[in-house]
């Protein structure tokens, strides 16, 4: 595989992005993925069971200390920032928002960025804050490949914009194409 | 740009300099929330580089004070997770009725909002006479705020519907004394309360406690270190005592967890078998 994990991050409007896009990696092999959409704390067991449900994947919450492992999505809790240890394991911490967010996209990005160099793959989708953008930044200047949503295509185009206003993304993508790049990138088929 | 493995060198010498000068050891917390705080502070500071935090430490008096107050964060509220003291109010409070003195330690009280919420659940209950309350943390801003128990009065506000629901049958605010803005919690309620600082990595057992509370403390702390503090808490406790940790802790990979029942899961009460 040409990268060790995916980090996904959005808002507003991210869900829907979110359900289309995971529904389509049945039967492909992808290395683990990180998920930081902005969820009110105590809600992600129901995200899990409806994203379980709704688009056949195998989506956990991310636990402090858990390893990941491939073909799993990992969410990451309300209330809580998930980070990515330089040991590849994910941890939590509770220090309060960051960007008015718990979870920061920022504090999963930057950390994954530091864990996973170029061996990452970021995704930021639509949103209605800026938070993300300076993760994906430091993903792109530590050689980590980033997939940024097409502000045009976005319900709030915000939190991409401030992306590309920071740096030029690998890839521009709109909704319906998210889930092909991913997989023509980092997927492989299952035997 | 940053520089990953310049990082995380620079991580180490400045855990070397505070373990090394000031016998502060945060060898063993996790790094990544480490590695931003320190980052966080550079900025916070104007200075340039992690190791620009180095010379400061060993030679301007006080800044490890500063430092160690930015490394650990400290953020709660009144009621945080109101499950957990429901449970408390259910498992441990009738075992509290049957003594006649006891003691509760909350380890990493941070600005002392549990330790209050606390107090009031034992006062409603009739039991805040027999307690006595130990509140500790290594950050000092954290805890002279905890010994003024004094908070703005929008987390009073925001604390009331977590208040109703780990069982309060008042409002929060009629524990308080409301001027200006803020929101002083009665001093009836600070009566039995000790607040002093603690290091629950490098310190001593705080003996004879019926209920240890040290919540979204060792989320910080890598898996041996939080096995090392389990088994303090596990020596400062009583026979029969209990552990509560915060909603993202267990105590189920921890190597002295089998000493321990769990009495409710999402709540994150332990007791000792
Ligand atoms: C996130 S706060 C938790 C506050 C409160 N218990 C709660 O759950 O809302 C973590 C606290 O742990 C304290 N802490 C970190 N390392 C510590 C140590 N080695 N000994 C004692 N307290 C520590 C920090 O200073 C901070 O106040």
């Amino acid at each position: 595989m040409r990268y060790d994990a995916i980090a996904i991050g959005g808002s507003h409007g991210s869900f829907d992005v979110l359900l289309r896009t995971f529904g389509e990696f049945s039967g492909i092999e992808l290395p683990p993925i990180f998920v930081a959409i902005h969820i009110p704390r105590g809600s992600a067991p129901d995200f899990v069971t409806h994203f379980n449900t709704r688009c056949g994947c195998r989506m956990l919450e991310v636990e402090d200390k858990q390893v990941p492992m491939n073909n799993s999505i990992y969410l990451a809790p309300g209330g809580y920032h998930a980070l990515i240890e330089r040991d590849r394991s994910l941890s939590l911490s509770s220090d309060g928002p960051v960007n008015h967010a718990q979870p920061s996209i920022d504090v999963l990005l930057e950390s994954a960025a530091l864990a996973y160099g170029n061996r990452l793959l970021a995704v930021l989708l639509t949103g209605a804050s800026s938070d993300g953008a300076a993760g994906m930044e430091r993903v792109h200047a530590l050689g980590g490949t980033t997939i940024v949503q097409d502000p045009k295509t976005a319900k709030a185009p915000v939190m991409p914009q401030a992306a590309i206003d920071r740096f030029q993304p690998d890839y521009l993508v709109v909704p319906e194409m998210l889930a092909g790049t991913i997989i023509s990138l980092a997927g492989e088929t299952q035997e | 740009m940053i520089d990953p493995d310049v990082l995380r060198i620079e991580t180490d010498l400045v855990v070397a300099a505070l373990y090394q000068r000031y016998g502060l050891d945060f060898r063993q917390y996790s790094r990544a929330s480490l590695e931003r705080r320190l980052l966080g502070l550079v900025e916070k500071l104007h200075l340039q580089h992690v190791t620009d935090l180095i010379p400061r430490l060993l030679h301007e008096p006080g800044f490890v004070d500063r430092m160690v107050n930015g490394i650990a964060v400290n953020v709660t509220e009144p009621f945080r997770d109101p499950e957990c003291f429901s449970a408390i109010r259910q498992h441990v409070f009738p075992v509290l009725r049957t003594y006649p003195y006891f003691k509760i330690w909350h380890a990493g009280c941070a600005s002392g909002e549990e330790v209050y919420s606390m107090a009031i659940l034992l006062k409603e209950a009739g039991l805040l006479d027999r307690a006595q309350i130990y509140a500790t943390d290594i950050n000092t801003d954290a805890l002279a705020r905890a010994r003024d128990g004094i908070y703005p009065v929008e987390s009073i506000a925001r604390g009331e519907k977590n208040y109703l629901a780990a069982g309060g049958t008042g409002r929060l605010a009629d524990y308080t004394l409301q001027q200006y803005g803020s929101a002083r919690f009665d001093s009836s309620l600070r009566e039995n309360m000790v607040f002093s600082q603690h290091n629950v990595v490098s310190d001593e057992v705080f003996g004879e406690m019926v209920l240890v509370m040290c919540r979204n403390v060792l989320i910080y702390f890598e898996r041996e270190l939080q096995n090392r503090v389990i088994d303090l808490f596990q020596r400062s406790l009583v026979h029969r005592g209990f552990i509560a940790l915060g909603a993202k802790e267990s105590l189920q990979h921890i190597t002295g967890g089998a000493a321990f029942e769990c009495l409710d899961r999402p709540a994150r009460l332990y007791r000792a078998i």
